[in-house]
């Protein structure tokens, strides 16, 4: 099924948020994910499963000012 | 020894620094570790952005920053609405854990002015998702005091504009944003040297924050210890209460008792 995961299309088999982190190598702890541009708490991470279509957001802190 | 018992309290929390500084545009992660140690601050600035998928080597920023010694506080750098800076926060707090942000809303790329309007927009929900809000904003007294009515922890008004170094370009709106609001006022933008920062501290300000001035700097580990010094002579000096300026020469040496 088709995601589009920060604004890239990625193309993935049916799993849960989780599952997709670890698949795109992406630890879960640094990091903040909207899913359809609602924010997703860390702990729904596991139990909130993708969907065709399904937009995700994931971003970290980098330097600035 | 006037400092040791002297703090920042911003939203009912103590900081023992009045320097915030930012973690953008150091050579690498070491350096910026390096700097923010020396320079003696408890509040650090990051911004929220993308995880680069396609490229998964890079480093988390957190890994060079000791989330028990500092306090983190994301920014809503390169947000030109309300919507993307209140987005962007409720994404930091989800990140980061905490609530405090550093609320930018800019109205040009040239300037990297704000756009007040729609900071006080995000001001008004954030306060009320129960943020702790740092606004970034023009050094305009009227809308500082809407920023402290709506809630705001701190105002931060700029000294001049975001990396420009040209310091504090009007003192006089510092001083009266400082007589109109009580939360407390942090000089954010602007400052070039420690001189700018020691200004801004001895206007009596109660905090600055910068990060282009260090990191920008030839030597940005000698210049954040530069900036600690400032800032604290800055507040040093406010504290002891400078003499009134006078035309003209007052003698420091007894009249009585010169040699005829």
């Amino acid at each position: 099924m088709k995601l589009l995961v920060n604004g890239e299309e990625k193309i993935t088999s049916p799993m849960s948020v989780y599952d997709f982190l670890l698949t795109i190598e992406c630890d879960p702890r640094p990091i903040a994910v909207e899913l359809n541009r609602a924010i997703l708490a860390k702990n729904d991470y596991r139990t909130t499963f993708l969907l065709e279509g399904d937009q995700l957001e994931i971003v970290w802190f980098v330097g600035g000012g | 020894m006037i400092l040791q018992n002297d703090s920042l309290k911003i939203a009912g929390r103590e900081f023992r620094s009045r320097l915030m500084v930012g973690t953008g545009k150091y050579a690498d992660f070491a350096q910026m570790a390096k700097a923010i140690e020396i320079s003696g601050a408890d509040i650090v600035t990051v911004a929220v952005r993308r995880v680069n998928i396609s490229d998964r080597n890079k480093e988390s920023l957190l890994d060079h920053i000791d989330l028990k010694k500092y306090t983190l506080l994301p920014n809503t750098a390169g947000c030109y609405s309300a919507d993307d800076a209140v987005r962007t926060c409720r994404l930091a707090r989800e990140a980061g854990l905490s609530d405090f942000v550093k609320l930018e809303v800019l109205g040009d790329e040239k300037t990297l002015f704000p756009n007040n309007e729609e900071l006080l927009k995000a001001a008004k929900i954030l306060v009320k998702e129960g943020f702790t809000v740092l606004p970034y904003t023009t050094d305009d007294p009227i809308v500082c005091k809407k920023l402290e009515d709506l809630g705001c922890a701190a105002v931060m008004p700029l000294g001049a504009p975001i990396g420009s170094g040209l310091g504090i370009r009007n003192p006089y709106n510092i001083r009266i944003i400082m007589e109109t609001v009580k939360v407390p006022v942090i000089v954010d933008a602007g400052v070039g040297t420690a001189s700018d920062a020691a200004l801004a501290m001895e206007l009596g300000c109660d905090g600055v924050l910068m990060n282009t001035a260090i990191a920008g700097a030839k030597d940005p580990i000698a210049m954040a210890e530069a900036m600690n010094l400032a800032v604290r002579a800055g507040r040093l000096a406010y504290l002891a209460g400078r003499i009134p300026r006078k035309l003209y020469a007052t003698a420091s040496s007894p009249l009585e008792g010169v040699i005829e």
